[in-house]
């Protein structure tokens, strides 16, 4: 039992521990230990009581039937407490195994915390780990990918400048054949809404920024949109643990809004992102917040919603079941914002999985995990099979997930277990069911 | 004997609760100082209506997700904590003691239901001692550590009741019991006991990031 | 300089420029404004009926129209340039008149400080660069960002890509694949990464920031790197008047200023950035924090001591004996700050300080419940407006140009301290 009767062959895995000498981890390991964690690390290292109470919290470890080295506490068994215990002098191989648990298995969901007693964050400790991986230069290869186009275009699909204004600009021409006199303001200085989106939008999911134009359209708002670096609000290098980088990337995406003195950034329907803007990026800066409010698409069409600027021609046929993206609700308490805006959208009950809201189960996509790539993606399918079940067993067809991560992960979650049921974005629903010109 | 229980009861006494508390305030010092040079980012966020808001919502039994996905050990846990530390200050015996060398007197719980409680103090360390066999995810990251703190945490009151009921040499058990009383208290700042001091703390600062930053419960 | 401002209008009181701000000709719809620096010109964007672009001037449409615009700016010496698309292929109009160059893709224009030269990031054939005055460099490149333009235009800085990188190829990445071309020549190193190339005062010598692996972060100077490498640094500024380059640098957890590769301000700092001189490079003056979520401006590495939770756009003044920034809380509640002092009054918005040449004035555009007006010293002027452009001094000082937009009207005002 435990990593090494599963260790996944991946290059950037690979290619890193050939490069490591046991001296030189035990650096890399001091450094960090000493240089970056303090209390909260040592404090959690000692009281945690090995009660195995979280065990029960972790997807991994209800998918896995009960294997122990799925659960949070085994998780970190096999990582954080060898390293603690060895003062850092591990092997190459232990260092592999701890990264594939470290980016592969675990979701950074937080949902383990309300498990354990003692208040230990499991999460902290596993991007911990992440940070180490990272400096020793054993991170998995396609989210190093992304991390490496962060750093190089400032955003994480190798967008170049030229492509992402020409997306934004064909998205307006083609949504102006719908809606007249639609625009998408770019560079507009003193808008009341910098809309910020991640890169997969201009890459693969274009008509997400056409829908987004056209609720900004409808509702009459007052937005732009910037046509330089800045623009995406994600930041894989929060998970790769290159929290350099991801200082980097959050001084780019509020200097881009402070520049334009909007009032707010509103972002797409995405999770990790969120977590990095309030949570995890802000704090690198030294900014105890946002230093511009950032307002998740829930949020936003929820307060569309409430100033009745969204108007629809038709409801959603339902019932429907509501997927809490871990990062806007267990890390932000979105879920009851949420769940009012989808009654208003759809014509039909809300089918709640077993665990909801602050409770949720994890879509086994988050904390960079499904960026990870092909190589992960059985590991990562097999840790959903918890999320499946819960699925399953609303009965109904249309899962309301407002997260990219989430969107994919479940959609191949859906494949994997037939579950026959699609998956839906706010703003596709908001988009189909609203009044349009006819 | 009687030199080795005036020695149990004089100043191995001393020292044991001399360790305890500067041993405490040494380790909540040594962690104050490191938090605030190390974790200046979680610091920023205590706060005294959140970290509170989670204590007792963790002091609820049943509450907390996590307590009632574990019904056998929120029973155990609940039990084995309240009898451990009012069962022994409330103990006739002890308050006897303190009678006798300090002259402090308060009142006493009834002897049965001391009993009881020492009871179920061992019945629970049974509980756990169980889940650390014959639980995998529990086996599996069970260490010396954890046994040691069990074995550390049952002596007083196994030794305790042995004595109460007369079983083995009662002399013997008596300073059995005392001396492992003082190995626990002496042990807390430096074993895993240590979540007597710290806990309250993580536990704040996890109540206050969730309550504060991500605006949800924690439990 | 073309159109100094010495040579604007500066008799005071307030001129009606256009009395309607709305393109006379048809059009199905008008965008955002923009003014020229000195007042006299207030430009537009319009959607004719025939559904292409062009910009309204004054009230007068430019003869050109073209299927796209976007971009519309007013220089430094008053000409209006607008990125344009005819035929499916971008280039730069100005005043009206299109480079004769065109290509695939065209953004970021940039502006030498007397306006004469502007220069604009290109895409040919999927190759990237820059172009000056709509000549592109003679080579471009697999990627190109971060694009950079001397004061006196005659030379430009991109950082690029230098070789092609197969997906997901993260070994090719880690040897180092970009560097930085100045004039489209590239250095002869490369790095894993580079940002923000700068020039110096005469536009002879370009440094940048460096990542030279992973985790070592360093300044690059003219392609030749600083001895010592950090675990971050912030962008390089040469000192205007010694020519030495100042950057922030990081040093286990905490930022300090180094120069040349020297530390000159003890890493002490939770963080520092935008580090501006004095025009004798005798004073440098940074936005730092002094703690967790406490920000502020440090002169000569001396923090003011009132903190903010976000400060942004520090200026000195060109003596370097004053320092003004604009702080606020996540947002909200902007405050001007002048020497450690906070003006009176909180707004929803406030805009970079300007000094007066002398250095004796500040003045500030700010904002509050949607209606702006400018300050001088701390007071406002005697009226608000719909909108307000940033001010700017008389080279003398005495007085302040309001240029502002209100009950439909552009106004172009001169304002005396009395005003305010
Ligand atoms: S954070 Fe989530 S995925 Fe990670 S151990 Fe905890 S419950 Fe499991
Ligand atoms: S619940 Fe908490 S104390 Fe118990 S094993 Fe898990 S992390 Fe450790």
């Amino acid at each position: 039992m435990g990593i090494k009767d599963r260790l996944i062959e991946d290059v950037g895995l690979r290619e890193g521990v050939k490069r490591l000498t046991e001296d030189k981890i035990e650096q890399v390991v001091q450094t960090v230990l000493k240089g970056e964690t303090g209390a909260r690390l040592a404090a959690y290292s000692e009281i945690c009581m090995r009660c195995g109470l979280c065990s029960e919290a972790c997807h991994f470890y209800l998918s896995h039937d009960g294997d122990p080295s799925y659960s949070p506490v085994g998780k970190v068994q096999q990582t954080m407490a060898v390293l603690l215990k060895k003062k850092g002098r591990v092997s190459p191989d232990f260092i592999y195994g701890m990264a594939q648990i470290a980016y592969t298995e675990c979701n950074l969901c937080r949902r383990c915390v309300h498990f354990c007693p003692v208040g230990i964050d499991t999460g902290y400790i596993m991007s911990t780990v992440r940070r180490i991986c990272h400096k020793l230069g054993v991170t998995p290869q396609y989210i190093q990918d992304t991390a490496h186009s962060h750093s190089a275009t400032f955003n994480q699909m190798w967008v170049k400048e030229d492509e992402w204004t020409d997306s934004l600009q064909w998205q307006e021409d083609e949504a102006r054949e719908e809606f007249p006199g639609l625009r998408i303001p770019l560079d507009k200085e003193g808008a009341d809404i910098y809309y910020s989106v991640i890169a997969p939008e201009p890459k693969f999911r274009t008509q997400l920024i056409y829908q987004a134009a056209a609720i900004m359209n409808a509702a009459g708002a007052d937005w732009t949109m910037p046509s330089e670096p800045g623009w995406d609000n994600s930041d894989m290098c929060m998970f790769t643990g290159d929290f350099e980088m991801m200082g980097r990337l959050k001084r780019k995406h509020f200097e881009s809004a402070q520049k334009l003195k909007v009032k707010r950034i509103v972002m797409g329907e995405c999770g990790h992102a969120f977590r990095s803007v309030y949570d995890m990026g802000n704090r690198w800066v030294a900014w105890k917040m946002y230093p511009v409010p950032v307002i998740h698409s829930i949020e936003f069409f929820w307060e569309l919603m409430k100033q009745g600027k969204i108007k629809l021609a038709k409801k959603y046929p339902g019932p429907v079941t509501v997927h809490d993206p871990c990062n806007v609700v267990r890390g932000r308490g979105h879920h009851e914002k949420l769940r009012e805006l989808v009654r208003f959208l759809v014509d039909g009950p809300i089918i709640e999985t077993a665990s909801n809201r602050e409770h949720n189960i994890c879509c086994t996509a988050g904390g960079g995990v499904i960026n990870c790539g092909p190589p992960f993606k059985n590991v990562r399918l097999d840790g959903s099979k918890a999320k499946a079940e819960e699925l399953r067993a609303t009965g109904v067809k249309t899962i309301v997930a407002p997260c990219h991560n989430c969107h994919g992960g479940l959609e191949d979650t859906v494949h994997r277990y037939k579950l026959d049921m699609h998956i839906k974005f706010l703003g596709d629903i908001i988009y189909e069911c609203m009044e349009k010109p006819s | 004997m009687h030199e080795i229980y005036n020695l149990v009861t004089g100043p191995l006494a001393w020292l044991a609760w001399g360790i305890f508390i500067v041993g405490s305030i040494y380790r909540l010092a040594i962690m104050y100082i490191l938090a605030k040079k190390k974790d200046a980012p979680s610091l920023a966020y205590m706060s005294w209506g959140f970290s509170l808001r989670s204590i007792i919502n963790w002091l609820i039994p049943f509450n907390a997700l996590g307590w009632r996905r574990n019904p056998l050990m929120t029973v155990a846990t609940f039990a084995f904590h309240i009898c451990l530390v009012v069962a022994p200050i409330f103990l006739l015996a002890h308050v006897a003691l303190w009678d006798q060398f300090f002259g402090i007197t308060y009142p006493v719980l009834d002897e049965k239901v001391t009993d009881i409680m020492t009871m179920i103090v061992v019945a629970a360390c049974l509980i756990f001692a169980a889940r650390r066999i014959f639980q995998k995810e529990v086996r599996y990251v069970s260490g010396f550590q954890d046994w040691l703190i069990l074995v550390i945490a049952v002596l007083p009151f196994a030794t305790g009741l042995l004595a109460y009921y007369q079983l083995g040499n009662y002399q013997v058990m008596i300073v059995l019991h005392i001396l492992s009383g003082e190995i626990m208290l002496a042990a807390i700042p430096f074993t895993r006991l240590s979540h007597m001091l710290f806990s309250v703390f993580t536990r704040s600062y996890m109540g206050s990031e969730f309550g504060g930053v991500r605006r949800v419960k924690d439990w | 300089m073309l159109h100094p401002a010495s040579s604007w209008d500066w008799q005071p009181g307030e001129r009606v420029v256009l009395d309607s701000t709305g393109c006379p000709a048809p059009h199905e719809w008008q965008e955002e404004p923009y003014v020229a620096p000195d007042g006299e010109t207030f430009g537009a964007a319009v959607r004719l009926e025939d559904g292409l672009f062009t910009m309204c001037v004054n009230g007068v449409p430019w003869e050109a129209s073209f299927d796209k615009l976007w971009h519309p700016r007013f220089g430094p010496d008053g000409r209006l340039i607008a990125i344009v698309q005819q035929d499916g292929e971008w280039t730069l109009a100005v005043n009206g008149e299109v480079w004769p160059e065109t290509y695939a893709f065209m953004w970021t224009p940039l502006f030498s400080l007397d306006g004469a030269v502007i220069a604009t990031a290109i895409q040919q054939d999927g190759r990237y660069g820059l172009c000056v005055d709509g000549t592109p460099w003679d080579t471009l490149y697999e990627n190109a960002n971060e694009f950079s333009l001397s004061r006196d235009g005659q030379a430009s800085a991109a950082v690029v890509q230098t070789q092609s990188l197969a997906a997901a190829d993260i070994a090719a990445f880690q040897r180092g694949v970009f560097s930085v071309a100045v004039n489209g020549q590239v250095w002869d190193k490369t790095f894993v990464n580079a940002w923000t190339p700068t020039f110096d005062a005469a536009g002879q010598r370009v440094a940048a920031q460096v990542r030279l692996s992973l985790y070592d972060y360093s300044i690059a100077v003219d392609g030749e790197l600083w001895k010592q490498n950090y675990a971050c640094v912030w962008e390089p500024r040469f000192n205007p008047a010694s020519g030495a380059v100042v950057a922030p640098v990081r040093i286990a957890g905490s930022w300090g200023l180094a120069q040349d590769g020297q530390i000159i301000w003890e890493p002490v700092f939770a963080q520092c950035w935008q580090q501006d001189f004095s025009r004798d490079g005798k004073t440098i003056g940074a936005i730092v924090a002094t703690g967790y979520g406490k920000f502020t401006v440090a002169v000569n590495a001396k923090p003011w001591s009132a903190t903010f939770p976000v400060v942004t756009d520090l200026v000195l003044s060109a003596d370097g004996k004053r320092a003004a920034a604009l702080a606020n809380e996540y947002n909200a509640n902007w405050r001007v700050v002048v020497d450690g002092q906070a003006w009176n009054g909180l707004f929803d918005m406030a805009w970079k300080p300007v000094f007066s040449p002398d250095g004796l004035h500040v003045a500030a555009k700010v904002e509050k419940r949607n209606r702006q007006t400018v300050l001088l010293d701390g007071k406002p002027y005697k009226r608000d407006f719909e909108q307000v452009w940033e001010p700017s001094f008389s080279p003398d000082g005495a007085k302040v140009l309001i240029r502002a937009r209100d009950g439909g009207k552009y106004l172009r005002i001169v304002a005396q301290a009395t005003d305010f």
